[in-house]
């Protein structure tokens, strides 16, 4: 215990010190963000510095082995990272689903080598992943999957079509769900597998959503060519890594909301609806909804807070991020819907500079896509009715 | 702090389980309730609590208890919601414990925590007058006289007030409803010249009391903690109270839903177990993640009322309006989904519903926490 004091300590000074002011305010925009990757640019110098020192410390991954490129840190201190960057303000120094998504999976299925090769790139923030799963007939039905890899040699060749790949036109590298298998039952014939984006073949195309935005992309895939060492875990067991993975995945997705809008709701709701004496809102349903969200918001904070040290227990069920992810996305859509009404017509500008490009409006109509992506809430609900309720039937 | 329970508390819930569930299942209640019983709950069964030292769970050491903290009497609160236990634990050993300790003298608590912690006093809190939870509106009036003050007002919703050896009694000595300053909390004799206790009968056999208070002399020794500035005193202490009963709530939501899970599986309608059905598995895995996420925010504020009071208040509020609305959720899908049986008396749930609908008015419910949080953040 002496210990984690010290180290909390050691921690906060060494943030304080090497932490730049304006990374330590609240994003406003995705330029914010800082993904890594081989075409990427810094949005600012500080944003440079930042992440550079925590590449150097070995914290851009705390909890991630130092072989790996991360800081070996145990679940406490990590955790105590985290508490102490929260407490400053500090942003992420990186992004990636890399660090969210693959990595927790190789660290698991990958082989020594695929460790050595891909982890310590990802944590460099050198390469930058995005994610190969669903497609135009699977989306809830994910294991129903078509792209198909058919083995040539030490290869396979990969044909087929992804949708909703987030940030595709950006990424280096995928990693991929593929049939290897057509003649097995659905779930026994997939493999997870790895490859570069600028592979022959591979091509791209942004979505236009209803935020304006083009977050997600369909990717086709015309005759790419990979090595089979390229598959994580066993082939025709991909499934397992996948179902892995989006536990990760949806841990992440859960914990969305958390990132904060920078000033409290009930200011910011003030601004536009005013307050009587007291300080209280003029609209009592507003004032209600918010504290009412307020209250739902900090017990799932506890919940996050529950589920880590759970996990760090060994008590935790595998299927429980799946309730997490139910409860923070429908959470962070009220969150939305509260800002939307607290905005009254200001929320409503789509252009203007003085709505920074309809920042707010567009984030909100973003958030819809949190209880689709990673698994449906009704998805994530049938999982918790029949892995954690032992519920019967389909 | 971690936010699991450490090998102690595990311990500790699993001795305390084991008793209640043995001692004192629902049938327990039942039972009290068909026969009228006039004391309400076990004399006997108190008796072992208190060899267990459960009754002298918060009382200090050296007063004869074990010390312990908010998150322990949390973990026994707990298990009493799973069974409905009716139980002096709540008035005497969490509220009254937790009055004395923080607001009496010496000589108050040399006096009353030995007792409390060897079971032979039972105490209550004396808050409520009007309908809703309002301890700022306090009208109760306490006027100087001699070398005290005299006591007159209604006090209502006592919990234990017609078994209590000791009523601790808020009331106005200054000001007027509504201020901080001016409230005065007292341990009263409920012998006392001048005070009347009617046992109120309430709808989930548990134990209440309305009491009337026509120029009670109280002696000014009597005061526990300082005249005119006992409102942190008493809020400190109902916050206490609060993180108590959101602990019974979340027992009481943990078993509702565990029964109707277990009857989920068992009853069978268009030739299937209806926990097949998609519309049941949904509305039963949301409650699931319901409660486990009030679960943490309860086990979150018990930890932050033992080690960081300043966060405490926000905690509480966040735990208290939580626990009532997942309660209510779980009390009422439980009578759903266990259909016409769910109405009778002869099933448990029923009581379960009765008494989640009390605890939600004990010591504020949902709106009452969810307002407290809104004016704390100042909007």
């Amino acid at each position: 215990m002496a210990d984690l004091e010290k180290f909390r300590a050691e921690t906060r000074a060494w943030l304080e010190q090497n932490c730049p002011a304006e990374m330590r305010k609240p994003m406003t925009s995705d330029g914010d963000t800082f993904w890594g990757g081989r075409n990427t640019k810094f949005s600012s110098e500080a944003q440079r510095v930042w992440f550079e020192r925590m590449r150097d410390k070995g914290w851009t991954v705390p909890h991630w082995p130092k072989e790996y490129g991360g800081g070996g840190l145990d679940g406490e201190e990590a955790k105590i990272v985290r508490q102490e960057m929260a407490a400053i303000g500090a942003r992420q120094p990186l992004t990636s689903f890399g660090i969210s998504m693959l990595g927790p999976a190789l660290l698991k299925y990958g082989t020594e080598e695929q460790k050595k090769e891909h982890l310590p790139k990802i944590t460099a923030g050198l390469i930058r992943w995005c994610q190969g799963y669903s497609e135009p007939n699977a989306g809830s039905d994910l294991a129903s999957l078509q792209t198909r890899a058919v083995g040539d040699g030490d290869d396979y060749i990969i044909n087929g079509q992804k949708i909703w790949t987030s940030y595709a036109n950006y990424a280096d590298w995928i990693f991929c769900l593929v049939r290897t298998d057509p003649a097995a039952k659905k779930h026994d014939g997939i493999s997870f597998i790895l490859f570069d984006m600028a592979s022959k073949g591979v091509s791209t195309k942004p979505i236009l959503l209803i935020s304006g935005y083009s977050p997600f992309c369909e990717t086709f895939f015309d005759n790419v060519r990979v090595p089979k060492s390229h598959v994580v875990g066993t082939v025709n067991r991909g499934w397992d890594v996948a179902k892995y993975l989006l536990q990760h995945e949806r841990a992440m997705i859960s914990g969305m909301g958390e990132r904060g809008v920078g000033r409290p709701l009930g200011q910011i709701a003030a601004d536009s609806v005013g307050a009587d004496a007291q300080g209280k809102l003029d609209d009592a349903q507003l004032r209600s909804q918010i504290a009412n969200f307020e209250v739902d918001e900090a017990a799932l904070a506890a919940a996050a807070e529950r589920a880590v040290d759970l996990a760090k227990a060994g008590q935790s069920h595998p299927a429980f991020s799946s309730a997490m992810k139910y409860y923070g996305t429908e959470l962070n859509k009220r969150r939305y819907e509260i800002l939307m009404s607290a905005g009254g017509i200001d929320a409503l500008e789509w252009e203007s500079d003085r709505s920074r490009g309809g920042a707010r409006p567009r984030a909100w109509l973003r958030t819809k896509a949190n209880s689709i992506e990673g698994g449906t809430s009704e998805v994530m609900l049938g999982i918790v009715a029949k892995r954690i309720l032992d519920l019967p039937g389909a | 702090m971690a936010l699991v329970l450490t090998e102690e508390q595990s311990m500790l819930r699993d001795s305390a389980r084991g008793l209640i569930s043995d001692k004192a299942p629902v049938a327990h209640l039942r039972g009290l309730r068909d026969a009228k019983d006039t004391i309400g709950f076990s004399r006997e069964l108190w008796k072992t609590f208190a060899e267990m030292g459960f009754s002298g769970l918060l009382v200090p050491d050296q007063f004869g208890g074990s010390g312990l903290g908010c998150v322990e009497a949390g973990i026994v609160m707990e298990e009493i919601g799973r069974t409905l236990m009716p139980s002096p634990f709540l008035a005497t050993s969490v509220l009254a414990a937790s009055a004395l300790t923080r607001g009496g003298s010496e000589a108050q608590k040399a006096q009353h925590l030995p007792k409390i912690a060897d079971g032979s006093l039972l105490a209550a809190l004396a808050i409520d007058e009007g309908a809703k939870h309002r301890p700022l509106q306090t009208k109760l009036q306490a006027t100087r006289a001699g070398n005290g003050f005299k006591l007159s007002g209604d006090k209502a919703f006592v919990v234990d007030g017609h078994t209590a050896d000791l009523l601790i009694v808020a009331a106005r000595s200054a000001g007027s409803a509504g201020d901080k300053n001016g409230l005065t909390l007292f341990l009263v004799d409920p012998r006392a010249k001048g005070l009347t206790v009617e046992r109120t009968a309430m709808v989930d056999s548990h134990n209440a009391a309305r009491i009337v208070f026509e120029n009670v002399e109280v002696n000014a020794d009597h005061v526990l903690g300082e005249v005119d500035q006992g409102f942190a005193l008493l809020e400190g202490v109902l916050n206490i109270g609060r993180g108590a009963v959101a602990s019974e709530m979340v027992g009481l939501s943990d078993e509702v839903f565990g029964r109707t899970v277990t009857y989920l599986k068992e009853r069978k309608q268009f030739g299937k177990a209806i926990g097949e059905f998609q519309a049941l598995q949904h509305r039963a895995a949301e409650l699931y993640i319901d409660i486990e996420i009030t679960r943490a925010a309860v086990l979150k504020a018990l930890q932050a009322l033992d080690t960081d009071t300043a966060k405490a208040a926000t905690a509480v509020s966040v735990a208290k309006a939580r626990a009532g609305t997942t309660a209510t959720r779980a009390v009422q899908e439980g009578v759903q989904m266990h259909g016409g049986m769910g109405m009778t008396d002869q099933f448990d749930i029923g009581f379960f519903m009765k008494r989640a609908r009390v605890c939600q008015e004990l010591f504020g419910d949902s709106n009452f926490h969810t307002d407290q949080l809104a004016s704390g953040k100042g909007y």
